[in-house]
């Protein structure tokens, strides 16, 4: 393992020796030490590496992440593993706001509760919060799934487009064109497979379905008062 | 009235034919009216403005013979890779989908041959453009559209959009019409959706998380690419200061009468300033922060011969970006088309419905049998014989001012034919030195 030491090394000394090239990256596991909430941390990253932070991180930490597994042992500040492509992040305590924002791909598990538009216009990733998330979440989400354990905040999914969301407490209030939906078979089961991801225990069918009602895809004057 | 007098019909100017017409649409549709282009309204521009060749006080340089330099480094204050680029007229970002990947690929080719970037645009790039552009700045935009690190590393630049001159506080839109399957899957979005793109960021807001995505954006990059930042004018003077003390490398400074592909006819008309009024306070921010030309400035919005890039550069502008004279050059509005056009209800010299994607030049459209029409090497050839006029008309007029290279153009080279074009540019109206608002 690879520690680095971030009281002593800087965030650029970080991410420099993380995007090293695949053949001089010796060490697959990195520990980060002394984080101390500085942004930025292991943004970029292009390998399959395990990297955990050990403690607070501020803004974009796990930033364009693909393929690295990445974990951090406290809290996190905005846009934690924005626009990630694929590998997976963990938070243990709790997020800012726009968690996970415009993410391809990948996993994302935050323990604690996360902040305001979590998920917003994500693009493919999938994101489990095991408590509750702030208002506007999931702005404009484009594909990917969002699962709530705890309660959402006020215009949840708004103008959405194809994401699903899951939510096992209660909801605020449904931004425009977000609808409950019908909980099928098949959105049990893959509910339960993001759970088991996550490493969640809870029944998938406590929770409820939210999706797009698709009826501001295309302008018609009849929706005006709904933009 | 009598037979010896017949009626005088006389128009409103409040309500004329044009805002008649506009009420009677709207009242049967009950919707806005979108297009494409920039404002067609009448702003003081580079033509309320003349440069003041040698005589007896100023020595000019022998045109064609004396060397007039062009070149220009954009983004070497803090990239480790700044751009060097021959001349200093750029092409102003465009997304695939609202042009198609024809017109992205000639762009491209155009802007290669004349030794000058092109710009991504909402949506993401392309291969065929990345694979014709010799410099290509990658557009880091609200919406994200087709943003992946893979491509911000391939990119020479990255170009931060806070906003656009058509627009600015604006989103974007693309109608239904174009959202095909490849733009679609570009944009991770259901085909055929009226597509939009979000005013604001997701994931930042305002100056000091401004400073913070930057880093960003270097980190992940490791500082090789320059950051530029584009605002629609507004208010250049806050914006300017602000972006540079976020850290950007470069500010990309669009004006009203820079286009969309599809914006409301309101927005367009209504919303932002002129590039001439623009530009002096950009440049003032910058000089009180010690940053002019240390911090290069890129202006667009209406630059259409090489008077404008002079006069452009002459008010302090690093360099200029065009948008619109680069699907002119590439074959848009072309007097050919005209009978096609006037079959989809307008004529050569006036088409800007961009948004609908009907376009008979095969250059604003996503249908693969109206964009075959464009041949991208011939389109590419059209626009770098183009960007070579824009450069030779500067240099003559460098030249007849004394300058050996445009960046040595400065405002004592300009004045102003109008009260409003002098105040705005800041440079006195000819034949006096008064400069409204500075004194005499």
């Amino acid at each position: 393992m690879k520690t680095i030491d971030l009281s002593v090394a800087t965030t650029r000394d970080l991410n420099q020796a993380l995007h090293a090239p695949a053949e001089a990256l010796a060490a697959r596991e990195w520990l980060v030490t002394h984080p101390g909430g500085k942004h930025n941390l292991a943004v970029g990253v292009n390998e399959a590496l395990s990297i955990t932070i050990d403690g607070h991180a501020g803004y974009y930490c796990a930033g364009m992440n693909q393929k690295a597994d990445i974990t951090v042992l406290g809290n996190v500040g905005v846009g934690v593993a924005e626009n990630m492509m694929s590998g997976s992040v963990r938070v243990r305590g709790s997020a800012s706001q726009a968690a996970g924002a415009t993410a391809h791909g990948g996993l994302l598990v935050i323990e604690g509760d996360a902040g305001a538009r979590c998920g917003i216009s994500m693009k493919g990733v999938d994101i489990v919060v095991g408590g509750n998330i702030g208002h506007m979440s999931c702005f404009m989400g484009q594909a990917g799934r969002l699962v709530v354990c705890g309660d959402a905040g006020d215009a949840l999914g708004d103008s959405l487009y194809e994401t699903r969301i899951y939510v096992r407490g209660t909801v605020k209030s449904l931004g425009s064109d977000c609808i409950e939906k019908e909980m099928r078979p098949e959105h049990l089961a893959e509910l339960a497979e993001l759970l088991d991801q996550a490493g969640f225990d809870a029944d998938p069918a406590s929770f409820r379905r939210y999706g797009s009602a698709r009826q501001l895809y295309n302008f018609k004057v009849d929706n005006a008062s709904a933009y | 009235m009598s037979e010896k007098h017949p009626p005088v019909l006389r128009e409103s100017a409040t309500f004329d034919r044009l805002t008649i017409q506009e009420i009677q649409r709207a009242a049967e549709t009950g919707i806005y009216d979108i297009r494409g282009g920039g404002t067609k309204r009448k702003v003081p521009h580079f033509d309320d403005l003349l440069l003041l060749g040698a005589s007896m006080s100023r020595y000019p340089l022998e045109g064609y013979r004396e060397k007039c330099g062009t070149d220009v480094v954009l983004g070497n204050r803090f990239a480790k890779k700044p751009i060097h680029l021959k001349i200093p007229v750029t092409i102003a970002g465009m997304s695939f989908g609202a042009l198609s990947a024809q017109a992205k690929e000639a762009l491209g080719r155009g802007a290669s041959i004349a030794g000058t970037s092109t710009t991504t645009g909402d949506g993401g790039m392309t291969p065929e453009e990345r694979g014709q552009s010799q410099h290509l700045v990658y557009q880091y935009l609200p919406s994200r559209y087709g943003m992946n690190p893979d491509d911000l590393r391939k990119a020479d630049a990255i170009e931060i959009v806070l906003g656009q001159g058509a627009k600015p506080g604006g989103g974007g839109m693309l109608l239904g019409m174009k959202v095909t399957e490849r733009v679609a899957g570009m944009r991770t979005l259901p085909v055929g959706v009226d597509q939009r793109s979000a005013c604001r960021h997701p994931d930042w807001t305002g100056p000091d998380d401004l400073a913070i995505k930057i880093a960003e954006l270097r980190e992940i990059t490791d500082w090789e690419k320059p950051i530029y930042v584009k605002i629609g004018a507004s208010r250049p003077y806050y914006d300017v200061k602000l972006a540079v003390k976020a850290g950007a490398d470069v500010i990309v400074l669009d004006g009203m009468q820079g286009g969309t592909a599809a914006t409301q006819e309101v927005f367009i008309e209504h919303v932002g300033i002129p590039i001439l009024s623009a530009i002096p306070q950009a440049v003032q921010a910058l000089q009180e922060m010690d940053m002019h030309r240390k911090v290069q400035l890129i202006v667009s919005g209406g630059i259409r011969t090489g008077a404008d890039v002079a006069k452009a550069m002459a008010m302090g502008a690093d360099a200029v970006a065009i948008g619109t004279a680069a699907l002119i050059a590439l074959g848009d509005n072309h007097p050919r088309l005209d009978e096609e056009l006037k079959k989809i209800g307008s004529a050569a010299g006036f088409y800007d419905d961009w948004q609908n994607g009907r376009d008979p030049a095969g250059i604003t459209t996503q249908d693969p049998e109206l964009s075959k029409r464009l041949d991208p090497v011939e389109g590419g050839r059209r626009l770098a014989n183009y960007l070579r006029v824009l450069v030779l008309e500067a240099q003559t007029m460098a030249r007849a001012c004394g300058k050996s290279h445009l960046l040595n153009l400065d405002p004592e080279d300009l004045v102003a034919l109008t009260v409003e074009s002098a105040a705005m540019a800041r440079v006195p109206l000819a034949g006096t030195r008064w400069v409204p608002g500075q004194g005499y």
